[in-house]
């Protein structure tokens, strides 16, 4: 059975986010890292770029195929994690803790509002 | 996360369906039971992956890995019309090898264009085994079927018949412990047929990963207990099951085409570097000899290249644009992150003029050019 932190909110799209006063630092779930599996590349946002939620924010590839990663809330880039760079198999190690991806400076923090708790994620992926 | 690899995903609407078109194999309760993840291919529900695509890439590599091939479609050709009527209708020459080998082949439309490729196993004298793929079963026999020549039967046994593959280093010792075969049992392509339980076994020397290795082709019942001796015999010499993702990247690293990628009713076997297995000048015409003549005299406008990506990068896919000095070239036909070399590797099909190894190339990923360079073929093989 997959991970599902109750603290975090998730997407249909299968990112997390939480929240930290303002600003909410975004991955992909335990269960999508399970489908996906032997994450072999991620492509990174720029800092200062902004998204719209459901906006495709970042690129995580698998040996058979490339994934597009989706802005859950909107905001600006204000951090990326380099470390999956040179790591990118963290994804599946660590999901939810070494494998962040990007970090937003929420630009309405009500969107959060429209996301599924943990219980309701669940209850999604089965 | 979207825009998953079509391979990747099967609603699960597709899979309860009663007018659930896709094909099980013999062995699918085994696949699941095993915990594989079941992907469509070619109309079949078939595993993907078991444990971890890289793993068992380097589990086929460093020791042994079990296939099952069960999708592929055997098509029995006998008759004393069948050698010169298969010479008819495939573009290499079987009279050039003797009952109890195989041979690449493939079978063209009338513009040269490839219709399917197969191995052609020539059981007896007069007796072939066609071992085509899973997505042109139907298409292929009707074809052949059509065409069918004088004193020639074609049967369509691909329901009764599954296909193991066991490819590897340990490959040979696993399958002697299974048969309790004597030393060096077949040279590359060569074939027998062995007993097994109460029936035979066809086993060939062949594969598609790159290493060295066997196929079976065995009654569909005994499936089950041949995987389970294999997995019995070769699990503590490292053998493991494999799916059909590693499956894609040894025969990649390997450069063996994949119908639908490097091979298409639009793409000549000139252009993709078959002509080895186009045989002019037997005495038999067949479909498209006169297009691939006419073509060879003027030279294919377009080469398939392996490439290997210079630098860091996403790994290249299938379809992305590959570019010379700035201008579309061709596009990528199958690439990924090379298991074994670590870097991202692919084929393409790009304009003849620009195919010379060595070339400096660009492959853009989302809008991203990552410099290329055209390298020989194979990017690997232990053969």
């Amino acid at each position: 059975m997959s991970e599902i932190p109750e603290n975090l909110k998730y997407t249909d799209s299968h990112e997390w986010v939480r929240e930290e006063d303002g600003f909410g630092v975004v991955g992909i779930t335990d269960h999508a890292q399970g489908e996906l599996s032997d994450v072999v590349y991620v492509e990174l946002p720029a800092i200062g770029k902004t998204f719209k939620a459901k906006e495709p924010a970042a690129v995580v590839e698998s040996v058979k195929a490339a994934s597009d990663i989706y802005a859950p809330v909107s905001g600006e880039i204000v951090a990326v994690n380099s470390a999956l760079g040179n790591e990118p198999a963290l994804i599946n190690q660590s999901p939810y803790e070494k494998a962040w991806i990007f970090k937003l400076k929420l630009s309405d923090p009500t969107e959060l509002k429209s996301l599924r708790s943990a219980a309701e994620y669940k209850t999604k992926i089965g | 996360m979207a825009r998953i690899d079509r391979l990747w995903v099967l609603p699960q609407h597709d899979l309860m369906s009663d007018s659930n078109p896709l094909r099980k194999v013999p062995l699918h309760a085994v696949h699941e039971a095993l915990g594989a993840k079941i992907v469509e291919f070619g109309g079949w529900l078939m595993p993907v992956q078991y444990t971890s695509i890289l793993q068992e890439h380097q589990a086929v590599r460093e020791a042994a890995g079990l296939f099952d091939i069960s999708h592929m479609g055997e098509l029995m050709v006998s008759g004393t019309g069948s050698e010169a009527w298969i010479n008819s209708m495939l573009s290499n020459d079987i009279r050039k090898i003797s009952p109890g080998y195989g041979q690449y082949s493939l079978m063209l439309n009338e513009s040269g264009g490839v219709l399917d490729d197969l191995l052609v196993y020539r059981l007896k004298d007069q007796l072939f085994m066609l071992v085509v793929n899973a997505s042109q079963i139907e298409k292929d026999f009707l074809w052949l079927e059509k065409k069918l020549g004088p004193n020639t039967v074609i049967e369509n046994q691909s329901d009764a018949f599954a296909a193991l593959a066991l490819q590897g280093p340990k490959a040979e010792n696993i399958y002697r412990k299974v048969f309790n075969a004597e030393k060096r049992p077949l040279k590359r392509n060569q074939l027998l047929e062995t007993p097994y339980l109460d029936k035979s076994v066809i086993v060939a020397r062949t594969g598609y990963t790159g290493e060295d290795g066997f196929e079976f082709f065995l009654p569909a019942e005994l499936a089950k207990t041949l995987w389970d001796d294999i997995l019995k015999e070769g699990g503590p010499l490292g053998c493991i099951p494999v799916g059909l993702g590693a499956r894609d990247t040894l025969r990649l690293e390997a450069c063996y085409p994949l119908y639908g990628h490097e091979l298409l009713q639009t793409i000549s076997p000139l252009e993709a570097g078959l002509s080895h297995f186009v045989v002019f000048d037997k005495p038999e015409k067949f479909n498209g000899l006169e297009a691939l003549r006419q073509q060879k005299e003027t030279g294919p406008a377009r080469k398939l290249v392996a490439f290997e990506i210079t630098g860091p990068g996403a790994p290249p896919r299938a379809q992305y644009p590959v570019l010379r000095q700035g201008k579309v070239i061709g596009e990528v036909t199958s690439g990924t992150l090379s298991p074994t070399l670590k870097k991202g590797v692919g084929l393409a099909l790009i304009k003849a003029d620009c195919a010379k190894i060595g070339t400096s190339l660009e492959i853009e990923v989302r809008g991203k050019k990552l410099p290329a360079t055209i390298v020989k073929k194979p990017f690997y093989s232990s053969l």
